[in-house]
């Protein structure tokens, strides 16, 4: 514990501007991947255990993509797009057969995925790290803001999350599409009796939060080693975040994934010991005073 | 087939075993081994599953070594074959397979063919420890060779079979340099981590005072080795320059995927310098994030595990100027020898090598020169060679050459030094070679105040 650390770090422009920046971003690169993980339980009903899965083989996708045609923009959009796919297939093929399922099945069913998929990408991309490297666009020294440092690519990082989520949220309120999602969220068997194709609508839900985590994986990619298995840790975090800000809640991912950011950043400088232990007792008060989460339906 | 434990030995008897479908009926389905006596008594013995479990159970507890006399000699491997460190492990499976093959194809030792039986470990203690146990009492190994981190639990299971082992990857000191926890047939043949500290220590408190470095940090990965080697590496820097403080340590958990947070907080305290023992995925995660914050630029740093082909040829930009202590370098030492076994290895594997590959490679050697100085592949036979000591010619040798020291089990004379990046292969340059009598006599004093000697 170094409160006074703290302190100076909250007073200083340098340190507020780097901490808060670096904070904000590495909760923005979690809320894609969280907020994949709120829309399929909201809609779904099913806790996507494999989500970290997504994540992982999004990264792949795009080192691959990168590696053979050397655009990073096109990287980005293979990995979004084939996890959309994939995404489907897992519903069409697995989900679809385990919605009325209990937990354990489904967290059975899950785990089954996130091994295999965890040996696949050992036989293709084999068991060593790899690191996909620094577009050339990026590669520039940092920027110096107030006297802390912001490196561009993180700017980049932050506006290209920052954009999903307000579209997101903007395509879940005003568009058609978006009323009958939450729509389905609520009251499924009412949403089919209408005439809504749910069988579609589960798939297309799927395909955005499949697609979410691989365009978090992609994004990611140039600056975090990619492993067999790296899909783990952050289905840990995505948990947290989700329970905490409420299963099915978008808004609560937001605010709870940047809130992690942030107190990561400036724990690293006040409690660099505590750091993680914190959300999960948060985690804890939050499961035995407000079930729900932050900003979750309450369940009747 | 029924289990060993129940055949009767032949000389007492007649042996035949016969199981009539009515008497099996008769008597609860159970079977019978009929053992005629000499004086033409007829013993049964029933054979219920209870009866064979604990024919197993014998079976197993009789030491394989004794059933398992073939003409191939099996040396069982533990290592890390999933999880981060995978692609090291089977470096360290393909390390002893070059020398095995070498071996085989010159017709064996002793007459005797060479059989590598490798498990996988998980790097989890408890499975290493089972492993162990498991390659010994039921898969026949004679010898084994410890590829995971976790020496000190496959330490005790060795003290308990009493088998020869060579433990070659773990570089954690204590359990050779502490005489409680040495076992008499274990022997290390890798680096050890005080000999890296104590050379870390003189390298960078050198450095330290030509560029006025006082303000140090560091970042860790937390666990044992990241915490005890740090401590070590900063003890030895400032036994050497006693100006230089530590402004700041962050210590990450194993697999970290995001160290933005930890690399700004280092900023802060605006240290100087760092120091580093992250390895692997973690270290070229870190060397990636800290590059776009132009953080190489800013500090001069200095990561002990980056010298290691996995980790270089990973990092797609390598910032120059970062300092390096030499894990395996095929321009370090510079010699043909060194050079002709990577390539050797890169032929066969169509990879680099890495450190784990070497030492492994060095673990067959020593148990070939032992079996031949000795004149027997006997366990007790080959102990007895390298608890003398024993010297092989080698390419990892700082002059040729790695000596088996009699006195704490481990090896010395194996090649050491630091030298910094560059951004294109050989990627190390400017290699300082460290010096060896300088860091064993550092070494023997530590090892006095810890009460070691």
């Amino acid at each position: 514990m170094d409160p006074s650390a703290l302190g100076d770090c909250l007073t200083a422009a340098s340190c507020l501007v780097t901490q808060a920046t670096s904070g904000l971003i590495s909760g923005l690169i979690l809320f894609l991947v969280a907020a994949g993980l709120t829309l399929i339980f909201g809609v779904l009903g099913v806790v996507n255990f494999a989500h970290g899965s997504f994540y992982m083989v999004g990264a792949y996708l795009a080192y691959t993509i990168s590696a053979t045609t050397g655009s990073f923009t096109l990287a980005i959009l293979g990995g979004t797009a084939g996890m959309m796919l994939a995404g489907a297939a897992f519903e069409r093929l697995l989900l679809r057969r385990i919605y009325g399922a209990n937990v354990m099945m489904q967290l059975l069913v899950c785990y089954a995925v996130i091994l295999i998929v965890d040996d696949v990408v050992k036989i293709i991309w084999g068991p060593d790290f790899i690191a996909m490297g620094m577009p050339e666009a990026f590669q520039v020294p940092p920027l110096f803001v107030a006297g802390g440092i912001i490196p561009p690519f993180y700017l980049f990082l932050g506006a290209v999350a920052l954009a999903v989520a307000i579209l997101l949220s903007i395509v879940l309120e005003k568009t058609r599409i978006g009323k009958i999602i939450r729509a389905a969220a609520i009251n499924p068997t009412m949403v089919s009796s209408l005439g809504v194709n749910t069988v579609l609508l589960y798939g297309l839900v799927m395909a955005v939060g499949a697609g979410l985590a691989g365009l978090a994986g992609a994004l990611a990619a140039p600056v975090r080693a990619m492993t067999p298995g790296m899909g783990f840790s952050i289905l840990i975090d995505s948990f947290v975040v989700t329970v905490i800000g409420g299963m099915g809640s978008i808004p609560g991912a937001l605010v709870v994934a940047i809130l992690l950011g942030l107190v990561q950043a400036f724990g690293a400088v006040g409690f660099p010991l505590f750091t993680d232990q914190i959300f999960f007792i948060f985690m804890i008060l939050i499961l035995v005073l407000r079930p729900a989460g932050l900003l979750g339906r309450k369940v009747s | 087939m029924p289990a060993a434990g129940l055949i009767p030995k032949t000389d007492q008897g007649i042996l035949e075993m016969r199981c009539f479908r009515n008497r099996c009926l008769q008597n609860n389905r159970r079977s019978y081994i009929e053992h005629i006596e000499p004086q033409g008594n007829i013993k049964r013995m029933k054979i219920d599953r209870r009866t064979i479990l604990k024919g197993v159970a014998v079976t197993l507890a009789t030491p394989a070594i004794l059933r398992a006399q073939t003409n191939t000699l099996r040396i069982g491997m533990d290592t890390v074959m999933s999880g981060t460190a995978a692609a090291l492990g089977s470096s360290s499976s393909q390390g002893a397979k070059l020398r095995i093959d070498e071996i085989n194809a010159a017709g064996g030792l002793g007459g005797r063919q060479l059989e590598l039986v490798i498990r996988d470990t998980k790097a989890q203690p408890q499975e290493a420890a089972r492993i162990v146990r498991e390659l010994v009492n039921s898969e026949g190994c004679e010898i084994i060779i410890a590829s995971d981190p976790n020496a000190l639990a496959v330490q005790e299971i060795i003290r308990d079979l009493n088998v020869l082992c060579i433990q070659a990857t773990s570089e954690t000191t204590s359990y050779t340099a502490d005489p409680k926890l040495r076992v008499p047939t274990s022997f290390r043949v890798c680096r050890q981590g005080i000999h890296d500290s104590i050379l870390g220590g003189m390298y960078a408190a050198d450095i330290a005072k030509k560029k006025g470095l006082k303000k140090w940090a560091s970042i860790s990965p937390d666990y044992s080795y990241g915490r005890e080697t740090t401590d070590q590496f900063f003890k030895w820097t400032k036994h050497f320059d006693p100006d230089i403080e530590v402004v700041a340590q962050v210590w990450p958990r194993l697999g970290t995927p995001e160290y933005s947070e930890l690399i700004t907080r280092l900023l802060q305290a605006r240290p100087q310098a760092l120091y580093s023992t992250l390895w692997g995925g973690d270290l070229s995660s870190f060397v990636g994030q800290a590059g776009i914050y132009g953080f190489f630029s800013q500090v001069e740093s200095f990561a002990v595990n980056l010298a290691d082909y996995n980790v270089l040829g990973s990092i797609k930009t390598l910032p120059p100027g970062i300092h390096s202590g030499s894990r395996y370098l095929d321009n370090f030492p510079a010699t043909s020898e060194n050079k002709a076994w990577a390539d050797k290895y890169r032929a066969q594997f169509k990879q680099q090598p890495t450190v784990w590959s070497g030492s492994n490679y060095l673990a067959v050697q020593f148990i070939e020169t032992a079996a031949k100085q000795g004149g027997s592949l006997d366990n007790a036979a080959l102990v007895k060679v390298l608890q003398q000591g024993l010297t092989v010619d080698s390419f990892m040798g700082q002059n040729g050459k790695v000596t088996m020291r009699p006195e704490d089990q481990t090896i010395v004379d194996y090649a050491f030094g630091w030298g910094t990046t560059v951004a294109q292969a050989p990627f190390v340059t400017d290699i300082a070679p460290g010096d060896w009598s300088q860091v064993k006599e550092l070494e023997l004093e530590w090892k006095k105040s810890m009460g070691y000697v």
